[in-house]
C-alpha cells in the first residue's frame, strides 16, 4: 500500500497536467477557428482558379507544355508536408506512413525515390531514409503564399531539368474536426482538368485572349502549382489544430480518470490508517482491562 | 449615372475588393488596358503593377501581383497572388525596397546572375508598383 503523502503528490501532479492539456485544447480550439477561416478564404481563389484553368485546358494540345509532359517514369519526388509541433495524437505519424508506404511501392516498381520534407515532423520522420532532398522547417505555424511559392518552385525546377518525372503530395486532409486523412495527391505532371463540354464550348468560343491560351496557360501552370501546394498546407494547418484538439481531450479525460482511481487509493489508505490506529487504541484499552 | 461593371479582385488570403465601378485600368500582358461597363469576355495575364479604378470622382488604386483577369457578364475578376490599397502602403518601406533592388540588379547584372537578376527586377517591379499606387490613394 503506497503511503498517503505518495498518492497525494501524485493527484496533484496529474491535476495539473490535466490543466495544461485542458489549455491546449483550448488554445488548439482557437487556433483550429483561423485556420478554418484561412481556408474559407482561399475557396474563391482557388474555385475560380480551376474553373478558368479547366476551360482553357480543354481544348489545348498538352504536348507543348513542359508542366503537362509525361515522361517514362523513372524518378519519383514526394513533397510530404506535416506540421512542425508534435502532441496531435497519431496525425503527423500517419502522413509519415503513408509516405514509407508510398516510398515502398515506388521502389518495388524499380523507381527510385526522393523527399522534399515540409514541416518538421516530416523530417524526423524521414529523415533515416536518407532520401530526403530539400526541406522546408518552421514555417507550418504562420505561412503565406510565398512559402507555397518557394516550394512549389524548387519542386518544378527539378521536374523541368528532368531530375524527377513525376510529383506527388502527400498531406493530411481536413475532413471535419472528428476526421483528418493523409491523402496523395499527383501533383507533375499537371493532368489536365475535367471540364463540362457544354461551358466549355461557350468559354473557348467568346473569349478574346491575351496574348493567346497558350500563353495564359504558361502563366498559369506555376501559379497552378502554388495553388496546390497552398491549398495542402492550409489542410494540414487546419487538421493539425483538430487533431490536437482531440488528443488533448482525451488526455485531460484520461487525467480525470486517474484522479478518480487514485482518489479511491487515497481514501482506501486513509480508512486503512484510521482503522490501524483505532485497534492500536481498542487493542491498548483492552490491555488495560486485563 | 452611367452604367458600372462589377469589380472584383481576389487573392489567396481573400477578397480585396468587391464593388461597382465605373472603369478599371490593369497592367495586362500587353500593356495597360482599360475596361469599362458591357465589355466582351476577355481573359488576360496580368503583371506586377498598378490597378486603378473609379467610382464617380473617386479614384482608388491597388498594388497588384502575378495572375490573371476575366471579364464576363459585366463583371471583371483578378485572381492575383497579392493585392494591396494604396492607403495602406508604407512608403518608407516601398524605397527602401527599391533601393535595395536597384542594388541587387546591379549585383546581379556585373556578375551575370540571371537567376538573381530577374528575381530583384520583379522586386524592383513590386516596389515601383506600390510606390505609385501609394501616390494615387
Amino acid at each position: 500500500m503506497p503511503s498517503l503523502k505518495d498518492v497525494q503528490d501524485k493527484i496533484v501532479g496529474v491535476k495539473k497536467t490535466s490543466q495544461i492539456t485542458s489549455a491546449m485544447n483550448m488554445v488548439a480550439s482557437a487556433k483550429l477557428r483561423g485556420a478554418q477561416e484561412k481556408m474559407e478564404n482561399f475557396h474563391p481563389y482557388a474555385d475560380k482558379f480551376n474553373e478558368t484553368m479547366s476551360t482553357l485546358s480543354g481544348g489545348g494540345n498538352t504536348d507543348q507544355f513542359p508542366l503537362m509532359e509525361v515522361r517514362d517514369m523513372k524518378t519519383v519526388e514526394l513533397v510530404v508536408i506535416t506540421s512542425d509541433r508534435g502532441l496531435c495524437g497519431s496525425f503527423n505519424a500517419n502522413i509519415v506512413k503513408l509516405a514509407e508506404q508510398k516510398i515502398a511501392e515506388y521502389e518495388a516498381d524499380g523507381k527510385s525515390v526522393s523527399i522534399v520534407c515540409v514541416g518538421k515532423k516530416a523530417n524526423q520522420g524521414l529523415k533515416k531514409t536518407g532520401k530526403v532532398r530539400n526541406q522546408f522547417l518552421d514555417i507550418m505555424s504562420d505561412f503565406q503564399m510565398f512559402n507555397a511559392r518557394e516550394i512549389a518552385q524548387d519542386v518544378a525546377t527539378n521536374f523541368l531539368n528532368g531530375t524527377t518525372d513525376k510529383v506527388e503530395v502527400i498531406y493530411g486532409h481536413f475532413q471535419s474536426v472528428a476526421i483528418q486523412k493523409p491523402v496523395a495527391q499527383d501533383m507533375l505532371p499537371i493532368t489536365p482538368l475535367e471540364s463540362d463540354e457544354e461551358t466549355e464550348k461557350q468559354a473557348v468560343g467568346d473569349y478574346i485572349y491575351e496574348p493567346s491560351t497558350e500563353e495564359i496557360m504558361d502563366v498559369m501552370q506555376p501559379l497552378y502549382l502554388n495553388v496546390i501546394i497552398y491549398n495542402a498546407m492550409l489542410q494540414v494547418g487546419a487538421s493539425e489544430h483538430a487533431a490536437r484538439m482531440t488528443a488533448m481531450d482525451n488526455a485531460t479525460n484520461a487525467c480525470k480518470d486517474i484522479v478518480s482511481d487514485l482518489t479511491l487509493v487515497f481514501n482506501k489508505a486513509r480508512q486503512a490508517a484510521v482503522t490501524g490506529e483505532l485497534m492500536d487504541i481498542v487493542g491498548g484499552a483492552e490491555a488495560l482491562k486485563g | 449615372m452611367a452604367q458600372q461593371i462589377h469589380l472584383e479582385v481576389v487573392t489567396p488570403a481573400g477578397a480585396v475588393v468587391n464593388e461597382d465601378v465605373d472603369i478599371v485600368n490593369a497592367p495586362g500582358y500587353g500593356g495597360d488596358f482599360g475596361v469599362l461597363a458591357n465589355h466582351a469576355p476577355f481573359l488576360s495575364t496580368i503583371k506586377i503593377g498598378l490597378l486603378t479604378y473609379e467610382q464617380g470622382n473617386d479614384r482608388k488604386s491597388l498594388m497588384i501581383s502575378g495572375g490573371f483577369s476575366e471579364v464576363s457578364n459585366n463583371k471583371i475578376t483578378f485572381l492575383v497572388e497579392s493585392a494591396e490599397a494604396g492607403s495602406d502602403i508604407d512608403v518608407d518601406r516601398a524605397m527602401k525596397a527599391k533601393e535595395r533592388a536597384e542594388k541587387r540588379l546591379a549585383q546581379a547584372a556585373a556578375q551575370d546572375d540571371n537567376f538573381n537578376q530577374m528575381r530583384a527586377e520583379a522586386a524592383l517591379q513590386r516596389a515601383l508598383a506600390r510606390i505609385k499606387a501609394s501616390k494615387i490613394a
